[in-house]
């Protein structure tokens, strides 16, 4: 299914056999991560339709976050974008496609870097801005500042594997081909089928990335990370003004009220 | 299916509103109205700065900080050259392109940042040579802080000419504006949410959290939808949605819903002791609210929106309003409905700001008051006829600065509603004076002497029954029966102190899980007040009308540097 063995000597894909820690990391643990994601949000939106909210600060502080919050935003929808192509569209997609290896790397490497800088400049922006303002650092809960941390991290571990793949390249040599084994094993989890060895396969910096990454997907749904499910996309597709009728109970008034005494 | 009504006009999709009328004249800036709303709705934490109802003085800045200056605003509509109604902040797709920051949001200061004084002080500070005091602390931050601006800094025109030369409208109309004692003139304006026909603040909302009832018209926030993106607080041009930076929801005035559908009034026009304040139903024919909002003019829109309201004694307006599922006590309401024997019927009831193009539904009978005051002032009998007509065409600064506000700058309506104002105080002048009555009074203002009579009972004796005419959301026969009060018993809910539970702690701070609904936290924070001998528990929140400087709220100041909570330093 995948090369266990590569060929190309350039590329330092060290082929070994999955350790049971490989397993419970690779094999176990995306589908725990998975149903608590699934799970929490279905949980989270019955139980906290209330809580589910932006819980912006911009009442309280706007100069910076007018700058830092659309360059961190804006910079993340890039690099999902990235990830998306990167994990889903196989290579040899790509290459019927026409697009070559050194094509395909060069706009990866420069597009990753450039949006995983903004993200990582918009949340440090985010994040001094938190501390230092008084009322915006009051509003923050410890639930954010945990949150924030593992964000940060995924982020930095991103950031190195883009990093470190343009260092290879620009020494001449040849970066960690994530696309033979992180997307591999990424799509392998989708069929139930989790190709544990491919991921095996990856560098440190991949394995650090995926498992903080995972680890932030754990946390989605019980963090203020859950604004971005309810993503407005249908705003433009609604009439401007919206009517509702009172309730959805049109008879309520004529429903029998219990009485405290029948239990 | 829309049948054609006397005018010849079809008449489309029939809706109902309750609307409000203010009488300015009546209106004594007591700020009852502001305050019982406050402590009926708003008086929680996150919520401090928030005044669904609020009164200011004209001329003056308002509330939030000149919030009518649309050039930086960006509230309302504006009417694009093709003749079509664009958001003025931007369009859908911009609202989505500036979801991260909204770039035309209030921020604390251009309303006020809320404080407390730390009153303990009064009573722990050290023995000294000086009186301790009771220093501001920021309700924000919690941080001592110097008092600069608040709702109503200007106040009866406080702060003279440097203030209230930054009113919009002060502006707008230049240096013919006086502020010497002597030359300036003065009124108050209550205002609430407008209720809009065609709201702007809805259409803003991406999340479409927000809706207008389709039975009264009342606009409202769903609390559970709605996602903190903030664009409906820019998108009305009232700046009346307001952001609970607590639960990061936002909150705007319901109109008393709760109220409203069992009968009763606002709180704010129950407690008005000015009476000055009316509710009712308003039919009106909404497939024309597009047309009407979009009419090239802007002194066009105030006779457009009229237009759109039906008169709910034509027959035919009654079988589209029975046709289009109105009920009849309903429409049986909407004959007897102050707001539109004043808006319509009379024609001295005028909207707020039309030119925003909202069609708002809190409407305003100016002032007669700075005229009068003029008159007095010099001499003149305040109440002639003769004079007050003349005073109305000669004081031509009150009736612009009036007409900026009603009439998007045309001063005709003005002159016409002081006009009959004017002919209503002298033919009941007469009257009163045992006079004969002088028909040629009401002609001279295009009414009769019974009109005029009619107008003075409702403005003037004004009768509770007469002032509120708001049918029940339910059946009569369901009132009867008392089947309201009992689904109306707002303790009852899962979990709620009806149902034996107070809520215990949730897990993503204060603002997540179910919310308590306004009330019963109201209840329970003035119940647990008025009962206990020691410190009250306010569950976390600060409920600073409730607080009588006793103890210290939680997360009303910083943790002492000892790290022990204030309270347990102080027990015996």
């Amino acid at each position: 299914m995948i090369p266990m063995t590569p060929t190309d000597a350039g590329h330092a894909v060290d082929a070994v056999a999955p350790t049971a820690l490989d397993h419970i990391l690779w094999g176990v643990f995306p589908y725990v991560v998975l149903a608590v994601l699934v799970g929490g949000l279905v949980w989270r939106y019955r139980y906290d339709k209330f809580g589910w909210t932006t819980r912006s600060s911009q009442l309280y502080e706007s100069r910076l976050l007018r700058i830092a919050s659309p360059m961190f935003h804006f910079g993340l929808l890039v690099v999902i974008i990235g990830h998306v192509a990167g994990l889903l569209i196989p290579k040899s997609w790509t290459e019927a496609m026409g697009v070559t290896e050194d094509m395909y790397h060069f706009m990866a490497l420069s597009l990753g870097t450039v949006a995983g800088v903004c993200t990582l400049g918009g949340i440090v922006l985010l994040i001094w801005r938190r501390r230092t303002n008084g009322p915006v650092f009051s509003a923050t809960t410890v639930n954010d500042k945990v949150m924030y941390l593992v964000l940060v991290m995924a982020i930095l571990a991103g950031l190195a594997t883009t990093l470190l793949s343009a260092g290879a390249d620009l020494t001449g040599g040849h970066g960690h081909d994530y696309r033979e084994t992180v997307s591999v094993w990424f799509r392998s989890i989708w069929i139930l089928r989790p190709d544990v060895a491919a991921m095996a396969a990856s560098t440190f910096a991949f394995k650090l990335h995926v498992m903080v990454g995972l680890t932030l997907f754990m946390l989605f749904p019980f963090t203020r990370l859950v604004h971005a499910f309810s993503a407005p996309v249908q705003y433009p597709f609604r009439p401007y003004v919206v009517y509702r009728t009172r309730d959805q109970h049109p008879n309520r008034s004529e429903r029998v009220v219990r009485r405290g005494w029948e239990g | 299916m829309a049948t054609p009504s006397a005018s010849g006009r079809r008449i489309g999709k029939v809706m109902a509103q309750v609307a409000m009328v203010m009488n300015l004249d009546k209106c004594i800036g007591c700020h009852t109205c502001s305050v019982t709303c406050k402590q009926a709705w708003t008086n929680r934490s996150g919520m401090e700065y928030v005044w669904f109802n609020n009164v200011e003085t004209r001329p003056g800045q308002g509330y939030p900080r000149r919030y009518e200056d649309q050039e930086k605003w960006e509230g309302g509509w504006v009417r694009t050259p093709g003749g079509k109604l664009k958001l003025k902040a931007g369009g859908r797709l911009k609202k989505l392109a500036t979801i991260f920051a909204n770039p035309k949001m209030p921020a604390i200061q251009d309303y006020y940042e809320p404080w407390t004084y730390d009153y303990e002080n009064l009573i722990k500070a050290p023995l000294s040579d000086d009186m301790p005091v009771a220093r501001p602390r920021s309700l924000i931050s919690g941080e001592p802080m110097n008092v600069t601006w608040s709702a109503n800094w200007d106040d009866d025109l406080g702060g003279g000419e440097e203030l209230g030369r930054q009113d919009p409208i002060v502006q707008k109309l230049g240096e013919q504006v006086r502020f010497s004692f002597e030359e300036t003139f003065m009124f108050y304006l209550p205002r609430i949410c407008e209720h809009c026909l065609n709201p702007s603040c809805v259409a803003s909302c991406p999340s479409g959290a927000m809706y207008k009832r389709a039975e009264d018209g009342i606009v409202l926030v769903d609390q559970d939808k709605c996602r903190g993106w903030r664009m409906c607080v820019t998108g009305c041009p009232y700046k009346k949605v307001y952001f609970n930076h607590k639960t990061g929801k936002a909150e705007k005035c319901t109109l008393c819903y709760p109220r409203i559908e069992v009968g009763m009034p606002t709180v704010c026009s129950e407690t008005c002791v000015g009476r000055l304040r009316y509710l009712g139903v308003i039919l009106y024919d909404v497939d024309r609210v597009g047309e009407a909002a979009t009419v090239e003019d802007e002194h066009d829109l105030y006779p457009a929106q009229l237009d759109v309201f039906l008169d709910p004694n034509d027959p035919e307006v009654q079988e589209a309003a029975r046709r289009d599922g109105i009920p009849d006590r309903w429409i049986d309401s909407a004959k007897r409905s102050p707001v539109y024997a004043l808006a319509k019927k009379y024609k001295v009831a005028l909207p707020l700001h039309p030119e925003y193009r909202t069609m708002p539904m809190v409407w305003y009978i100016p002032p007669l008051s700075p005229v009068v005051d003029t008159l007095t002032k010099t001499g003149h009998d305040g109440e002639d006829a003769g004079n007050l007509f003349g005073a109305i065409d000669a004081l031509r600064i009150p009736v612009e600065y009036l007409a900026e506000l009603f009439t998007a700058g045309d001063t005709a309506p003005v002159d016409s509603v002081l006009r009959k104002l004017a002919a209503m105080r002298s033919y009941m002048r007469r009257i009163n004076l045992g006079e004969e009555r002088d028909e040629s009074l009401a002609e001279a203002v295009g009414m009769s002497g019974t009109d005029i009579e009619d107008m003075y009972r409702l403005l003037a004796i004004a009768k509770y029954d007469e002032r509120y005419v708001i049918p029940t959301a339910y059946g009569v026969d369901d009132a009867d029966r008392g089947v309201i009060e009992e689904i109306g018993c707002s303790l009852d809910f899962e979990g709620g102190p009806g149902m034996g539970g107070m809520g215990g702690p949730v897990p993503f701070g204060e603002a997540s899980g179910r919310p308590d609904a306004a009330s019963v936290e109201t209840f329970h924070a003035l119940k647990t007040r008025q009962t206990s001998d020691g410190r009250s528990d306010l569950k976390g929140r600060v409920n600073l009308l409730n607080w009588d400087g006793n103890g210290k709220p939680d997360g009303l100041f910083p943790p002492s540097d000892n790290g022990a909570a204030p309270d347990e330093k102080e027990k015996p």
